[in-house]
């Protein structure tokens, strides 16, 4: 049974322009691609031929302020190896796009309509890439370090009440060194202050 | 010697369609295989929370199913860039808002991996968590087989499975003050130790919920009605479980033998003895069967927890339930008024959280619905950068597209009633 390490190395192996050496930190590997459009064949080949048949998770991270601003991240598990490997890609503002891994795991499907709803990463190939968890049609990308935690007004006449939400007491709402409790506390909290 | 005779129509309505002119045949012919649209949901007492499905239905037979999920999203991941990593726990409370304790203890693991502490917690403090897990399972799957019972017809099972989870919520109660969102756990450890009479108060409860189970087992499991209606429905093969990511007893159902508490032990779990319940056919009657047989595991998991429980019963040697760190666990109160490096950990940790150091992990544990698993990037500090919470119920769900069609109307809630969701957890 071939150790996690070992696994990791094959693929590296296999793509050796493409994927940086295995990081190791708690115990997990990390294998990062340096480029997204290639994400298809390293996972088709990690599924096939190292037996990495689940795709647990795909995250995304917002590097704002950063370029390349997105990460995504993809959790891999192999059921019968009982082996986990994380494979990161970076893909630039301009671009927020990168080919889906649908093809390789249907799990991906939601995972990637998630991404899209709350980043605004697109995903090349996706046959139905709509908003899942906020409504057709929401303006925003919310989980963007650029919007605000309190949320933005948006026009929907079917709902009561889209102002933003008041955070007094709220998580870490007060502004350091504000002359006073108007200035430090402020109702919503935007990235600047 | 058959007398055809016209009928009258009561009906105003009834009688105006009687006597419209009849279409023409090819009008017919473009009428027939018109599919329907139903709305299922969200208001809907089967869908189990806030989940909305759109079937398209030819007939009585399902031919599209477009599940529409994020009635209940709350922004958790984007909360918790915003809080320090104690801040969050009251909000994995409200996940799977089922078993609170279960998700508790997977989130304080997982920030406990990626402090790199998570193998060094005190012994008594591991098992007062798989205690705390194990009944969180029962009771989860208590009232997922109720619901699902109920909602397939057997209402008397609701009753059964929710009086002995009254008795949880005791237990609850009298652990963390509250009955439902516990917010038990601490990083590092758990809030305070078991009150004198819990464990003896559990064993005997271990032996009360088997009575219920097997009452609720003489009413289901060979109840000709339930088994019409649960066998050979909604069945999913192991590969396709595996292809979409099922966790839990969904893809124990489909035969896959992939436990998390088996494959990655945490907690005390490898010193444990316990049998993971296998489907052998992946239908809803399988998936019955792994929860049942997983309820009974769990409470052989709890009597052995409590044989051995390091400090006994009412922990008469002192056994320490935190991590003896300053810089993890909050210092006694004694100390923080009276000593200055206990004030400056008090002070920091308060202010500041757990500093942790930059680095990303990935953690699952296995949960009632399936395996609930954290994604934490930090950047240092005490607040995470990113955390994103994988959560077995929203990736259950994406299954529903591929196995509603072909069934009927009425197989819809025994298949949700199996999958066992929770849209908490879902749309976080």
């Amino acid at each position: 049974m071939p150790t996690i390490l070992e696994l990791a190395t094959q693929l590296r192996d296999k793509f050796p322009d493409l994927l940086s050496q295995p990081v190791e930190f708690r115990g997990e590997i990390t294998l990062k691609l340096t480029d997204a459009e290639h994400i298809v064949d390293v996972c088709a080949f990690a599924k096939t031929e190292l037996k990495f048949n689940m795709l647990l998770d795909i995250t995304s991270i917002d590097n704002y302020g950063e370029d390349p601003r997105w990460t995504i991240v993809y959790e891999l598990y192999g059921v019968e190896g009982k082996a986990h490997l994380r494979i990161k890609t970076d893909v630039s503002e301009e671009k927020s796009e990168l080919p889906t891994v649908l093809p390789v795991w249907r799990t991906a499907d939601w995972h990637e309509r998630e991404i899209y709803d709350m980043m605004g990463v697109r995903f090349r190939g996706h046959p139905d890439l709509r908003r899942i968890l906020m409504w057709d049609g929401y303006p925003y990308f919310p989980l963007r370090k650029d919007f605000p935690l309190a949320g933005k007004t948006t026009e929907l006449p079917e709902v009561a009440f889209t102002r933003s939400a008041p955070l007094e007491g709220g998580p870490f709402v007060t502004v350091a060194g504000g002359k006073d409790s108007i200035v430090r506390e402020p109702r919503a909290r935007t990235p600047e202050n | 010697m058959a007398t055809t005779q016209t009928i009258e129509f009561r009906d105003s309505g009834a009688r105006a369609a009687a006597a419209a002119p009849v279409a023409p045949a090819d009008e017919l012919r473009d009428m027939e295989g018109d599919k329907m649209i139903l709305n299922m949901g969200p208001s809907h007492p089967s869908t189990h929370g806030v989940l909305r499905i759109l079937i398209e239905m030819d007939g009585e037979t399902i031919t599209k199913a477009m599940p529409d999920v994020g009635y209940l999203h709350r922004g958790d991941e984007k909360i918790a860039e915003n809080m320090t990593y104690t801040q969050f726990i009251p909000y994995t409370d409200r996940l799977d808002y089922l078993a609170p304790l279960a998700n508790n203890v997977a989130y304080v693991l997982a920030v406990e991996k990626l402090l790199g502490i998570h193998e060094a917690l005190p012994p008594r403090c591991q098992y007062i968590r798989v205690i705390c897990c194990e009944l969180a399972r029962i009771s989860a799957h208590l009232l997922g087989l109720g619901a699902f019972a109920m909602d397939v017809g057997a209402l008397t099972v609701f009753l059964h499975t929710f009086t002995e989870r009254e008795k949880i919520y005791n237990f609850a109660e009298s652990l963390s003050g509250a009955r439902f969102t516990t917010s038990y756990t601490r990083i590092g450890g758990v809030t305070r130790d078991t009150p004198p009479g819990w464990c003896e108060q559990i064993r005997r409860f271990c032996d009360e919920v088997l009575v219920a189970l097997a009452e609720t087992d003489r009413l289901l499991t060979r109840n000709r009605i339930f088994v019409d209606r649960t066998r050979d429905v909604g069945v999913i093969s192991a590969e396709m479980a595996i292809d979409y990511g099922l966790t839990g007893p969904n893809l124990r159902g489909s035969g896959v033998d992939y436990d998390v508490r088996k494959a990655h032990p945490y907690l005390c779990y490898k010193d444990l003895e316990f049998d993971v319940a296998i489907g052998t056919v992946g239908d809803c009657y399988d998936r019955y069967l792994v929860r049942m047989e997983e309820m009974r595991q769990s409470v052989r998991i709890i009597r052995q927890c409590l044989d051995r429980i390091p400090g006994g019963f009412d922990n008469t040697s002192k056994e320490p339930v935190n991590i003896a760190d300053g810089k993890i666990v909050l210092p006694a109160k004694s100390k923080v008024l009276s000593s200055m490096e206990e004030l400056i950990h008090q002070f920091m940790l308060v202010t500041q959280g757990v500093n942790c150091p930059p680095g990303e992990i990935y953690f699952g544990a296995e949960n009632p619905k399936g395996e609930l698993g954290f994604y934490i990037n930090s950047r240092g500090g005490g607040t995470p950068y990113r955390m994103k919470i994988r959560a077995p119920s929203f990736v259950n769900l994406s299954i529903l597209p591929a196995i509603l069609p072909g069934h009927m109307m009425s197989d819809v809630v025994s298949i949700l009633g199996s999958i066992d969701f929770v849209m908490g957890e879902c749309d976080r």
